[in-house]
């Protein structure tokens, strides 16, 4: 009887519980419900997400002719990334580098007189949390995302954003398989083309005969990337004497993969990962003794900013990225000083990608004229023609242009670090 | 005495069907009229998910008594057993459903019989050296899957071991599992009515099973172990038919899960131990052995760190905060005393008796 | 000659295992409860030692004695909020439950105070490397070093434990808190004691964890936390020189299945290696088997 008692104290505790949760949850949601509502009764059965950008404003939902310039609406854009969990560092450059651009657009009278409101939501890096922020978003009426940060998740909210039909720019999704549906593109290199620019890189400069690579064969980034290294490596004057993995779960200690390419000979060490592993890799290789050359490529931007790291031991590394923090023209100096004063860290890659982003988006509604009063699938549809007619100068390249497909051309740049900076190799 | 129990019981169950029917309609009729937010509307199969997930480890952790931090590993194992299915026969089976269901078993039978091979040599460990034995399993299976490659071309199937050049595939080659990239362009064939669908057949399953002659010899082996041997209980036959019965539901909400994404990959966040411990979460904050109270603790869980996305960058704090406070509430004894001094005199002034 | 070297890279990696291990046997043997929050005191422990060493520039020994202290603060604060209230709660997997929630406040507090980004630890170890075979073979200073706090925490907590007083109290508060209470043992007390002793560890390994692998992230000491349980579970769960013999062996098979077998395979070697051994042996390497009573 006792124990009964019990339980059902445990149930009505459960149900207090709940009621707490609901609480919140009539708070949390109680805005976008109503938002929806509104939509609804405003346009009936029309498209959602198309209603729901509307609802917002109290113009006529069907009129697209509608002028944006100086009507007091603004573009709505989103970005997602992970913002807490392993991969946050990425997330948070994201996040601060889309803020940064915006609020200077906005200070400089906005897109055509036309404002930008903003909204960036965590995904801890999980495709599934990637999507409940995509719909977060879709609910607070996002026109444009971009995001997401990582591969499997930009994969993951590309599927949903297709069926909605809405402009995804990813800024460092990099698997091919992010832009696969036509409403997404990106703004970094694709992994095939990072893992053979490198390999023909290495091949064609001959800096190498024996090619060792270290490389983290449980992330989607990292596996795709050697995948297409060895793939090319074939063509190529040099051979890989070794290639060794390492996973998510066992990224402290590189001495075997190391040890390994030491045995087999390797003067080059290529490195296809993130700057955090790598600058253990350095440490690591640095208190064996050995030394070959180090390769990377944009994941390993950032190596010098790792707090406290003895850049001594990146003397040398190179790596083939669109970005560096330390580079000399004036569009990375203002950049990389304003982000500092903003969110006091040295931006990386992934940020100057998100800030390239916005611009990128800035100059494709510049170009095909979208008003923030047309439906999300209108804004959607011309900004995917107008990106293949724009020419963008930013930050991870200049004069970036894109294929239908979602693919961007641009040059990556050869970079050494020399002196503790980096320095373009000609 | 005996009558009044069993009926007891029936009620019990009858509630908690109602509850997830109840649930079902209220949503429906959200969704039909409009009145849902994309958010909650995306977030309604994984719930399914979850609730799955909380029931069927319960049967292990609640029913049986046996810690498990392995649970992951076998949702694991039915998604990808269900996402390579469903991505194989694409265009092979056109209707949806047929496939979907195919890929529901499949998943479910798969992760069952790996959880049968695991459970035979594995259950007679206890406490915390079982408990770390099913974490290591779990870790097992997300480091195979990760570096599994199968593509498929006019041939047939491709597998390998080491990446996805050494398949050979021919030029109409398909790599359907590509390692640590897992499995892209699964169809979104899950939906929240067959999500109902599942819960309601896991209930079925679980609820039918603890209140028959075999549920009772597993709570018995609970109970006292030895006690239960000397009356000539099977022990191994049960532990193993409540851990296998367990691992095949969490292989079809892994099917469920696969379905509803459409790229598929094991990673430490999705198929590692830290699922597994979020699951054992809900079954323990739910209440160990209580049916509802994993449903219930699921779906606040889940919806806990999306309501929390106001806070924005505090949001994980607080819901840490939330979660040590609850168990506190839930589990502390002193807290259950205050509780029970409380509505025990509200239930002496309404009914005069207990 | 490579075999050795992977062998004493294997008892490198092994060693930082094993004093992580001390501390949650040292928990576990007492308070019989998984601390799964162990880890992460030991990357607040880092984390105090970088800002006050390598930030603020105070001697090591200082940054060393901080963060031994707010370590150990942090586990008496834990132990007090967190574990204390549920310690008789009618399941042992309701404090585990919190012990995860607290391992979550923590791991999510160090973000928003330290940012995500990872910060190179410099190496506080100041013993220099020896090197045999004309440097082909190289024992770095954080190896010797840490191998041989390894030896004299467990020397100094075998001693405590069974020598002084309240080391006999901890043994009888593991045995039967009950019967120890009407002893007069203050349990709470004791408890309070372990959970103390277990973060001053923690500190100590987050050191050292750092120092041999120099870099530093608000999720730095999760991963070596779950495989310092692994270890500790391989060496027999609660006892104190199976932790030691855990972590190293358990640092022996990863390394070498890394070298010999595969890489990318490194994590599942290490498991089924652990589950034949507990196959064999249930209790692990140096655990008790325990009668059970009918």
């Amino acid at each position: 009887m006792k124990k009964k008692v019990v339980s059902l104290l445990l149930a009505a505790s459960m149900v207090s519980a709940m009621l707490a949760g609901c609480g919140n949850s009539g708070s949390g949601s109680s805005d976008a419900g109503t938002e929806n509502a509104g939509a609804e009764t405003e346009a009936g059965d029309a498209d959602a997400a198309q209603t729901e950008t509307d609802a917002e404003e109290n113009v006529d939902a069907e009129s697209e002719a509608a002028p944006a310039e100086g009507s007091g609406e603004a573009y709505k854009i989103g970005a997602i990334g992970p913002a807490t969990g392993g991969a946050a560092v990425y997330g948070i450059a994201v996040q601060n580098g889309a803020d940064l651009a915006i609020k200077e657009i906005n200070e400089a009278g906005g897109i055509n007189g036309v404002m930008i409101e903003y909204n960036f939501q965590d995904d801890e890096c999980d495709n599934e949390k990637s999507v409940n922020a995509y719909n977060t978003l879709k609910d607070w009426g996002m026109q444009i995302l971009v995001g997401s940060t990582t591969s499997g998740c930009s994969i993951a909210v590309s599927a949903e954003s297709a069926n909605d039909n809405l402009f995804q720019l990813t800024p460092s999704g990099s698997s091919v398989d992010c832009i696969k549906n036509d409403n997404v593109f990106q703004v970094c290199f694709t992994d095939p083309n990072q893992g053979i620019g490198a390999a023909q890189y290495i091949g064609s400069n001959g800096v190498a005969e024996k090619v060792a690579v270290i490389y983290d064969s449980s992330d989607v980034y990292s596996s795709g990337i050697y995948e297409k290294f060895a793939g090319e490596a074939a063509n190529q004057p040099f051979e890989i004497v070794s290639s060794e993995a390492f996973t998510a779960d066992n990224k402290t200690d590189f001495s075997v993969q190391l040890q390994k390419a030491k045995d087999a000979g390797a003067e080059l060490i290529f490195l296809p990962i993130y700057y955090t592993e790598a600058s253990l890799i350095l440490t690591q290789a640095n208190s064996m003794g050995y030394e070959p050359k180090f390769f990377g490529c944009d994941g390993l931007d950032g190596i010098l900013n790792v707090e406290n790291f003895d850049t001594a031991l990146a003397e040398g590394v190179m790596l083939l990225t669109p970005f560096a923090a330390d580079a000399e023209d004036e569009a990375t100096k203002s950049f990389v000083s304003a982000y500092e004063a903003a969110y006091g860290d040295t931006p990386n890659q992934f940020a100057a990608d998100a800030y390239d982003a916005v611009y990128i988006i800035k100059a494709a509604i510049e170009q095909s004229g979208v008003a923030p009063t047309d439906s999300v699938s209108d804004i959607c549809d011309k900004l995917k023609a107008a990106m293949t007619e724009i020419s963008v100068d930013g930050l991870t390249g200049e004069a970036m242009s894109w294929e239908a497909s979602g693919a961007v051309n641009k040059a990556p740049k050869a970079m050494e670090i020399v002196n503790g900076n980096y320095s373009l190799i000609q | 005495m005996k009558r009044l129990k069993l009926s007891k019981n029936v009620k019990d169950n009858l509630i908690t069907y109602g509850i997830v029917i109840l649930a079902y309609v209220f949503m429906q009729i959200m969704i039909n009229t409009g009145h849902i937010s994309s958010l909650l509307q995306g977030l309604l199969v994984p719930l399914c998910v979850y609730v799955i997930l909380a029931v069927s480890l319960n049967l292990t952790v609640g029913i049986l008594g046996e810690l498990s931090l392995g649970h992951a590993g076998f949702m694991c194992v039915g998604a990808f057993a269900g996402a390579f299915f469903s991505r194989y026969m694409e265009n092979i089976i056109e209707v949806s459903l047929l496939r979907f269901v195919i890929a529901i078993i499949i998943g479910a039978l798969s992760a069952g019989i790996i959880g049968f091979l695991i459970g035979m040599p594995v259950l007679r460990l206890r406490g915390d050296y079982l408990a770390i034995v099913t974490l290591a399993f779990g870790e097992i299976i997300k480091n195979i899957i990760n570096v599994l490659y199968i593509g498929k071309d006019s041939n047939g199937l491709h597998f390998s071991m080491k990446d996805s050049m050494s398949l050979g595939l021919l030029e109409d080659g398909d790599v359907i599992i590509n390692g640590a990239q897992g499995i892209t362009g699964t169809p979104k064939d899950a939906t929240f009515t067959i999500g109902i669908v599942l819960i309601i057949i896991t209930l079925v399953i679980v609820l039918n099973l603890i209140h028959s002659r075999d549920g009772r010899a597993i709570m018995s082996i609970r109970d006292n172990l030895i006690a239960a041997e000397s009356i000539g209980i099977n022990i191994t036959k049960y532990k193993l038919m409540a851990f296998s019965v367990s691992a095949a539901l969490a292989g079809m909400a892994g099917v469920l899960y696969s379905h509803n994404l459409s790229s598929l990959m094991a990673t430490p966040k999705n198929f590692g131990y830290n699922m597994s411990i979020m699951i054992l979460v809900f079954v323990v904050l739910g209440g160990i052995g209580n049916i509802r109270g994993s449903i219930i603790s699921a779906v606040i869980l889940t919806l806990l760190p999306e309501l929390l996305r106001g806070l924005s960058n505090y949001r994980m704090l607080i819901y840490s905060i939330i979660l040590i406070v609850m168990m506190l509430f839930n589990w502390s004894p002193k807290l259950i005393n205050l509780r029970k001094k409380y509505s025990l005199r509200r239930l002496f002034q309404k009914t005069g008796e207990v | 000659m490579s075999f050795i070297s992977y062998l004493i890279n294997g008892i490198s990696l092994g060693s930082v295992y094993a004093i992580i291990a001390l501390g949650y046997t040292m928990v576990y043997g007492i308070a019989k409860m998984l601390n799964f929050a162990h880890g992460d005191v030991i990357m607040v422990g880092g984390f105090t030692i970088f800002f006050a060493v390598s930030m603020q520039g105070l001697p090591s020994m200082v940054g060393i004695l901080l963060a031994v202290v707010l370590c150990t603060l942090l586990g008496i604060t834990i132990e007090y909020i967190a574990y204390r209230p549920l310690r008789q709660a009618a399941s042992s997997l309701a404090v585990l439950i919190t012990a995860i929630g607290v391992s979550y406040f923590l791991q999510n507090m160090a973000l928003l105070i330290f940012g995500a980004n990872t910060k190179a630890f410099t190496s506080v170890v100041t013993v220099p490397a020896i090197k045999l075979a004309e440097g082909q073979i190289m024992i770095s200073g954080e190896t010797i070093v840490t191998i041989i706090s390894c030896i004299i925490i467990m020397a100094g907590l075998t001693l405590f434990i069974n020598k002084t007083k309240a080391g006999q109290a901890m043994l009888a508060v593991s045995e039967d808190k009950g019967a120890a209470q009407l002893m007069g043992i203050n349990v709470n007390g004791t408890i309070s004691l372990t959970f103390a002793i277990g973060s001053a560890l923690a500190a100590i390994a987050g050191m050292l964890l750092c120092s041999a692998y120099p870099s530093l992230t608000p999720y730095t000491g999760s991963m070596p936390g779950i495989k310092a349980f692994v270890a500790a579970v391989f060496g027999g769960i609660g006892s104190i020189p199976g932790a030691l013999i855990g972590g190293i062996v358990l640092g022996i098979i990863e390394i070498l299945g890394k070298a010999y077998i595969s890489s990318q395979m490194a994590d599942a070697i290490v498991f089924l290696v652990l589950i034949i051994v507990l196959l064999v042996k249930p209790t692990g390497i140096l655990g008790k088997k325990i009668q059970e009573k009918v």
